[in-house]
């Protein structure tokens, strides 16, 4: 199949996913914390050029480890989450690049949709449904921690389970993500299109629908732009994620 | 109607290694309404959220058979944070939009309001709000953290009537935090005096003494003296 074709798939799909995710990031105050994960992908990305396998399978177990150590911090030392996330992320990004091949570099940070195969294509689409199915059952009970743990207890919610299964999913999407737009920029797929939608949403459905409308269009004009100027891909997404955003802001009551 | 629905003794609760509560023994029997007082600090909130089960606990909590609890938190300040209408918050706790509805209207509010955006309403609608929320999961007993105790928007009917009605109307028991002493002659059977220890409980006419006062917030006072002073 046309490779831009492929890249296109691709795209649209983890780019829809993923603002739709960033939706519910956003409820839990947590869109930056996506940032620091996407940049321990950083040193998963590296192993991953330096042998050759798949840049989100790499990616994978470092954020994993990631999210581990930011938990484990926070239970034994009490510190903020973002002191203890900017710990785990520096210390990410110093590791990639001590083995990262310069060469390689740019690709580690902004991506590189024209390396996609079918077979990505294929896992990439199925991981991205399971997901969305996912968060959309996810979704209500989430809402409702993000609004106070306190009444989702007295509703007798397992929080603690939630919780899990939605960091396992935001590692998911920004493994996934890395490979798209690398692992510097994974963090806007998530979190730009859920605050463009905030400036335009009066409920949560809106909200929801509207953080996947502007993730999928990002990244399909995003690829389109690509296709046509020869530019990065990575980048030109994220700029179009940003102009949907300063445009949202005139609708913003 | 002396039916006991929640028996509570020997209760010692701990919030990061500090005593909060500590040996607290008090019943509740249906219809009651129950206050609970005290200085800030003393451990009113704590003390609700250990009765919900979100709290772990020393002694022991008997809840009777079947009892069904709607807890009505004290404010909710990221829900500012999110785009969501007053029908999805509802839908949160219970799908059934007819009875929904129904609950709505007999809190004073008109159908079309269900579309407001959650962030948009004053604190009294918003405790209303919240009120219709625990209604919906059909409550023998309300835990309700400081009520609003302004009048609402529709300027007749205070948080207070509107609890005193619901419960004639629904049979309900309420346990309730508060500051203020007005409401507590005026619209509870009971009063528990927190502060770290139990220092009192009984009727209000028998509990509120000015001694009893004095012992319950005078301490905290002089407390706040010593640490200007110093």
């Amino acid at each position: 199949m046309d490779q831009f074709l492929l890249s296109l798939i691709a795209g649209i799909f983890i780019g829809g996913v993923a603002g739709y995710l960033g939706t519910l990031m956003f409820s839990k105050r947590m869109s930056l914390v996506a940032d620091p994960l996407s940049h321990l992908t950083l040193p998963g990305i590296a192993l991953a050029l330096l042998y050759g396998f798949d840049v989100s399978l790499g990616a994978f177990p470092f954020v994993i480890l990631g999210i581990i150590l930011i938990w484990f911090f926070e239970k034994k030392t009490k510190l903020p989450m973002e002191a203890l996330t900017a710990i785990v992320f520096v210390a990410g990004v110093a590791i990639s690049f001590l083995f990262l091949p310069i060469e390689e570099a740019e690709t580690a940070l902004v991506g590189d949709i024209t390396k996609i195969t079918l077979r990505d294509v294929i896992i990439n689409v199925v991981l991205c449904l399971l997901i969305f199915f996912t968060v959309k059952k996810i979704y209500p009970k989430m809402v409702l921690i993000n609004i106070s743990e306190d009444l989702a207890k007295a509703e007798k919610i397992n929080v603690e389970k939630y919780n899990f299964i939605y960091l396992l999913i935001v590692a998911i999407i920004v493994s996934l993500g890395a490979k798209m737009v690398g692992g510097l920029l994974t963090t806007a797929l998530i979190a730009i299109p859920s605050a463009t939608s905030r400036n335009v949403s009066k409920s949560l459905s809106q909200f929801s629908l509207f953080g996947l409308l502007f993730g999928v269009l990002s990244t399909l004009l995003g690829i389109l732009l690509f296709k046509i100027t020869g530019l990065p891909a990575g980048p030109l997404i994220v700029i179009v994620a940003t102009l949907f955003f300063l445009i949202s802001i005139i609708f913003k009551n | 109607m002396e039916e006991i629905i929640l028996k509570v003794e020997n209760l010692s609760v701990e919030l990061d290694g500090k005593e909060v509560i500590k040996n607290l023994s008090f019943e509740v029997k249906r219809g009651d309404i129950l206050t609970i007082l005290g200085p800030n600090g003393a451990g009113k909130t704590t003390l609700l959220k250990t009765l919900l089960g979100i709290l772990p606990y020393k002694g022991k909590i008997e809840w009777k058979e079947g009892i069904k609890t709607g807890y009505v938190p004290q404010r909710l300040p990221f829900i500012k944070d999110i785009p969501i209408s007053i029908l999805e918050f509802l839908k949160l706790k219970n799908g059934d939009i007819k009875k929904i509805k129904e609950i709505l209207n007999s809190i004073g509010f008109e159908e079309d309001f269900l579309e407001k955006e959650m962030g948009e309403l004053s604190s009294g609608q918003f405790q209303r709000i919240l009120i219709a929320w625990v209604l919906l999961g059909d409550p023998d007993i309300l835990l309700f953290d400081e009520p609003t105790s302004g009048i609402d928007i529709l300027g007749k009917e205070t948080i207070y009537q509107l609890l005193e009605r619901l419960k004639k109307e629904k049979n309900l028991t309420i346990l309730l935090v508060t500051h203020d002493l007005s409401v507590i002659y005026k619209f509870s059977n009971y009063v528990l005096c927190l502060n770290k220890c139990p220092i009192c409980q009984g009727s209000p006419k028998e509990i509120l003494t000015k001694e009893a006062l004095q012992k319950l917030y005078g301490e905290e006072i002089k407390f706040y003296e010593h640490h200007k002073h110093e």
